[in-house]
């Protein structure tokens, strides 16, 4: 099986890498359109600002690339900025995005000084409905973030799971053959790496 | 609700594990890959490794470390000690760290955070300050001061005003290492790490002193940290990581428990 992890010059694809071999998942860095395309399932990690980042997607031709997978069926994970750029626009430099998911990208804003931006650290999910890559994860256990801005899907049935920082926001969405998080599952111990073992044999849907 | 962290911090000199006391009397102690793994599978949250190498021929082998530990612990994990340019940043971050540690060449060369926060991005620098207790007086308004090369050269700056600083350049997190309370295992720098934490609006972390759980109770909560770092209490078996955040955990502190 050939799993692609897309390398748009956002963030430590090593470890996302390395993480695959944890869990027996022989996945390679790769920033070439073809290779995302043939690929059995594709990671889309990212840190860092999507203004760039969206900017490199189109320069190496992945942006349509990574829609026409989607579109084609091939499971795809995005982690943390991968999971912002799905949606259709971000806040963050006014970007539009991928659009797989209707919705937006918006940046934290609290008067509340205590509540520290980025947040930064490890916080719960609260499962909204079952998905097959959460079947080791339950309500309540702890991810880690790194992120200023948050997804807002528009449709409720994307949301699978929030998480509580002075608001309540969308720490994991999905549809169909597209599931991603907020958090870096990559640097979230075990309950992190059997979600990526879940991807190994997921095929797609939302079926548990 | 965000929990609060507990950080193991390995000083690591040759590739071999190493505490010190007070910057001097460092003795190994055991093989730094193991001890992260060992916190890890306790579910440790997080981890810090200080390169205290003496010469810096010999800092390849910190690579090495770096490259081990990320394949066996999937738990953020920054590195310090050494850390003067982008390169040296770029290097590690490729061995496998999350985040970046920069010190005494910050001190000399406050440009280096913004230079590194803008190559590798503001979440993975981390500043860490190791600071000395002075009178409060017109060069030290907040009295503290910091310090370098390991403790033994002041630099005359102050301490609140260098972590404000350190925060504007583009420093994702702090990390507040008093020298006073370093190795005494006599309790955290309340004071001052209340003082950064409520003056600046990035995570802070308390470092030094810590030697028995009412130590780190005390500066997540009255020193307003969102994280403490803990070495020798763990390091010589005394508490174990699981042992430290259960007993927080049942003084109602916010710490992860399922992992």
């Amino acid at each position: 099986m050939r799993v692609a992890i897309v390398d748009y010059d956002a963030g430590n694809l090593r470890s996302v890498q390395r993480a695959c071999q944890a869990v027996g998942l022989d996945g390679f860095i790769t920033a070439s359109p073809e290779e995302v395309l043939a690929a059995d399932k594709i990671i889309f990690p990212g840190v860092g600002s999507s203004v760039s980042a969206v900017d490199t997607l189109h320069d190496r031709g992945l942006f349509d690339a990574l829609i026409e997978a989607f579109q084609k069926g091939t499971p795809l994970l995005g982690i943390c900025l991968g999971s912002q750029i799905v949606l259709e626009h971000t806040e963050e430099g006014d970007k539009d995005c991928l659009g797989l998911i209707d919705g937006v990208v918006e940046r934290f804003d609290f008067a509340d000084r205590t509540y520290k931006i980025p947040h930064i650290g490890w916080n719960e999910i609260s499962i909204s409905q079952p998905h097959p890559l959460l079947r080791q994860v339950e309500d309540g256990d702890e991810f880690y973030f790194v992120h200023s801005y948050f997804t807002r899907p528009t449709q409720q049935a994307n949301v699978i799971a929030t998480t509580d920082y002075n608001i309540n926001f969308c720490s994991i969405l999905a549809k169909d053959n597209l599931f991603a998080t907020q958090f870096h599952l990559e640097k979230s111990g075990k309950k992190g790496l059997s979600i990526l073992a879940e991807f190994a044999s997921w095929e797609g849907g939302s079926a548990c | 609700m965000l929990s609060k962290r507990i950080i193991a911090c390995l000083d690591v000199r040759n590739g071999k594990l190493a505490k010190s006391v007070k910057f001097v009397d460092t003795k190994d102690i055991g093989d730094p890959v193991e001890k992260a793994q060992e916190y890890y599978e306790d579910g440790l949250d997080e981890l810090v490794f200080y390169d205290i190498t003496a010469s810096s021929d010999d800092r390849n082998i910190m690579l090495d470390v770096v490259e081990d530990v990320a394949k066996k612990v999937y738990i953020p994990f920054s590195v310090g000690g050494g850390v003067r340019s982008v390169e040296d940043a770029s290097k590690l971050l490729w061995a496998g760290a999350e985040k970046i540690n920069v010190n005494s060449a910050a001190v000399k060369r406050p440009e280096l955070i913004a230079e590194c926060a803008h190559a590798i991005g503001n979440q993975n620098v981390v500043l860490s300050m190791d600071i000395l207790r002075r009178e409060e007086c017109r060069e030290f308004p907040s009295g503290y001061e910091v310090v370098i090369n390991g403790g033994r050269t002041p630099m005359g700056v102050d301490a609140l005003a260098w972590a404000l600083q350190g925060e504007s350049l583009g420093a994702g997190e702090l990390v507040v290492n008093s020298i006073d309370a370093d190795g005494t295992r006599e309790g955290y720098e309340i004071k001052l790490t209340r003082m950064i934490a409520e003056a600046v609006s990035i995570p802070v972390i308390a470092s030094g002193g810590a030697g028995k759980p009412e130590h780190l109770y005390e500066v997540l909560t009255e020193g307003k940290a969102d994280a403490a770092l803990v070495a020798s209490m763990v390091h010589y078996g005394d508490y174990t990581v699981s042992e430290l955040k259960q007993w927080l955990h049942d003084k109602g502190v916010k710490v992860r428990l399922k992992y």
